[in-house]
């Protein structure tokens, strides 16, 4: 059976894509391999260098580069970076991620504008994945305003702290027909195999390895989790009993005929 | 139509100022801005006791998921010193979250000396006996284009200061040069009117940093007696009005040592936090320099800030502050830098040489300029590696060197 994550037509065997930002880009080799990923995520601020640390370079041979517009503070910022991206990557790849964020403190996304800047670049071609509070409302607007995915985070970015908005991003899975792709906040393996579990469509990890003992053996054991949680979705995972064991002797057997 | 950045009475009648002028009263060419950043900051500064902490308020500063300023307090205090290496590594956990393990790297360039203050412990400020230099503008582009071989994309222009349209333009022209060679143009000048910042801004500027020396008012009025910098709340109020004229970005700093170094390191960290509030775009970092040996240097009372009280501001800051970049510069060791990477600063600048028109000399291989000497140097550096030396040092530390994190928009 095959059993594609599809973005905007784009197809990948993968469900986990890697955030390549907070660690040494000799290790984005190792990480890519390990997690046998198939997309990195790519600031353009920072690839945007003439340096020879240009994280490009960096990037295995066949993986798909899915830039973010990192740095935007509103939608108008995020399309001029977008469209950057594209000059900076070339080829035929339109994927974008979006983040806007009007705050540098807790670096939440800034949802009205993000879907702004979804409507413009969709229009415009690009396949849209846009990070995202996760709000049932602005994801419905989102998918008017053509995005490919949504991509919610569960916790506070960079903090590890696991599903903690597990509850909305399940009505996401529920509502909303595009992938649901996790992003921010997950910290464990056992986190994003519950989110897969949940339905999410992949998960997105940065900091969660950067801040690992071993990062190729965590990128691994989130693989592992990745793909344990997509086939306990796709198995369909059985009841759970909220009080003890059920009784053989139905409620309703009084009933006749 | 030539542009107008100060206010139009000031050109009128020039302002001499001398220690009798109140270093809190504004002058006619300031522009004065609404807000009550000021009043937070030294109301929580004058409440500020150091010494009635307990290593109770550190252990519990130190178990808080977010710091308080009163967590902040704890842990600035003597109290704390004892939990240093607790402290490092809660500091380096938060630096590790929110930068991994990247350290950006920038490079200073001072291009000129001349200044109408006279800060008691400043190389540069008027009247001293060094050598003054304004580099050309042909100047200014080789050394750009020496810095910018080296491989560094993000630069920081430096100045004494100067309040004329005519000195505001020559630095706009500097900037415009500078966005030729490098990707991030920031900028240590001295302050000025949002009209002027916007100026700035548009010639490609997108940072400015403004040291505010000390927050001890009366102290600061006796290490400033004359010059536009007297003035105490204009200079308080410069990253306001830089953000406000669209810079992306802004700097704070104490230069530790003039006055009391606990009390200074948390009115500039609640005063980042206060900005922050106020503009939650705008992305802040913070310096830590401490006095060091100056050209033609005084005698002014200077306290001593020993490398273990900097180590631990730094971790204080980063646990307070956890968002915000911490440039560490070559007044401090190389070894001390290369600790504090691991820890809590996430930028330092490399290939610094802080005289005027001294890039050519130290890093253009022979290179120099034939019109006139070098001006003399601002304060001595402590670390003259290379910016291939720190990018190598930086690598084989297990971090990672980033040249460039910003893209102009």
């Amino acid at each position: 059976m095959d059993d594609e994550l599809n973005l905007g037509g784009r197809k990948f065997c993968s469900r986990f894509i890697l955030g390549s930002g907070k660690y040494s880009l000799e290790l984005v080799e190792a990480a890519v391999r390990h997690a046998r990923s198939e997309i990195v995520t790519l600031s353009v601020r920072r690839a945007n260098t003439k340096s020879s640390e240009n994280i490009k370079n960096y990037i295995p041979e066949g993986v798909t580069l899915l830039p973010n517009t990192s740095g935007a503070r509103d939608a108008d910022e995020a399309v001029r970076i977008a469209r950057l991206a594209k000059e900076l990557i070339g080829g035929e790849t339109t994927l974008i991620k979006i983040e806007i964020m009007r705050d540098s403190k807790y670096l939440l996304p800034d949802n009205y504008e993000t879907v702004k800047a979804t409507h413009i670049l969709a229009s415009e071609g690009f396949i849209v994945l846009p990070y995202m509070y996760p709000d049932l409302n602005v994801a419905r607007d989102l998918v008017s305003a053509g995005a490919a995915a949504v991509m919610p985070l569960a916790a506070p970015i960079g903090s590890n702290r696991g599903l903690v908005t597990k509850d909305f991003i399940r009505i996401l899975i529920d509502e909303i027909d595009l992938p649901v792709i996790v992003d921010a906040g997950i910290g464990r393996p056992s986190e994003a195999c519950e989110a897969m579990e949940m339905g999410a469509a992949a998960i997105m990890a940065n900091t969660a390895l950067a801040t690992a003992g071993d990062l190729p053996m965590m990128a691994e054991a989130f693989r592992y989790a990745i793909e344990a949680g997509r086939m306990a979705y796709l198995a369909g995972i059985g009841r759970v009993l909220s009080r003890g064991a059920e009784s053989s002797d139905p409620l309703t057997g009084f009933l006749r005929g | 139509m030539k542009r107008i950045f100060y206010m139009e009475n000031c050109r009128m009648m020039p302002h001499q100022s001398d220690e009798r002028d109140d270093c809190m009263t504004y002058w006619p060419d300031m522009e004065r801005i609404d807000s009550s950043v000021a009043d937070y900051v030294l109301t929580m500064m004058e409440d500020y006791d150091c010494e009635r902490y307990t290593a109770g308020d550190v252990e519990n500063a130190l178990a808080h998921s977010t710091a308080s300023a009163k967590d902040l307090g704890a842990l600035l205090s003597p109290a704390a010193a004892p939990f240093l290496e607790a402290m490092a590594r809660k500091a380096r956990e938060l630096t590790s979250r929110h930068f991994g393990n990247s350290v950006a790297l920038f490079t200073p360039l001072y291009i000129d000396n001349h200044c109408e203050n006279s800060c008691r412990y400043c190389g540069f400020r008027g009247g001293s006996q060094i050598r003054r230099r304004r580099l050309l503008a042909e100047e200014i582009r080789q050394e750009m284009e020496i810095i910018a071989e080296s491989g560094i994309e993000e630069i920081l222009l430096l100045t004494g200061e100067v309040h004329t349209e005519e000195y505001l333009e020559y630095i706009g022209e500097a900037c415009r040069a500078a966005s030729k060679y490098f990707r991030m143009t920031g900028l240590e000048i001295f302050p000025v009117n949002t009209a002027g910042y916007r100026y700035l801004h548009e010639r490609g500027a997108d940072f400015v940093t403004v040291f505010q020396e000390t927050y001890d008012i009366p102290r600061y009025g006796e290490l400033h007696p004359a010059g536009h910098k007297r003035v105490w709340p204009y200079r308080f109020y410069a990253q306001e009005r830089a953000l406000m004229a669209g810079m992306r970005g802004a700097g704070f700093a104490a230069l530790l040592g003039l006055s009391d170094f606990r009390r200074d390191a948390l009115a500039v960290a609640l005063h980042v936090a206060a900005v922050q509030k106020k503009y939650p775009a705008a992305e802040l970092s913070l310096s830590c320099p401490r006095l060091r040996p100056v050209v033609g240097g005084s005698d002014i009372r200077a306290k001593r800030v020993e490398e273990r009280d900097l180590c631990q501001i730094l971790c204080a800051w980063r646990i307070f502050l956890p968002f915000v970049s911490i440039t560490l510069s070559s007044r401090e060791s190389a070894a001390f830098r290369d600790g504090m990477v691991r820890i809590a600063a996430t930028k330092i600048s490399a290939g610094v040489s802080t005289g005027i028109g001294d890039h050519a000399k130290k890093y253009g291989g022979g290179r120099t300029f034939t019109s006139c000497q070098a001006g003399d140097e601002q304060f001595e550096i402590n670390d003259s590696r290379s910016f291939g030396d720190i990018y190598s040092a930086l690598a084989k530390a297990g971090l990672q060197p980033v040249v460039n994190d910003y893209i102009h928009v």
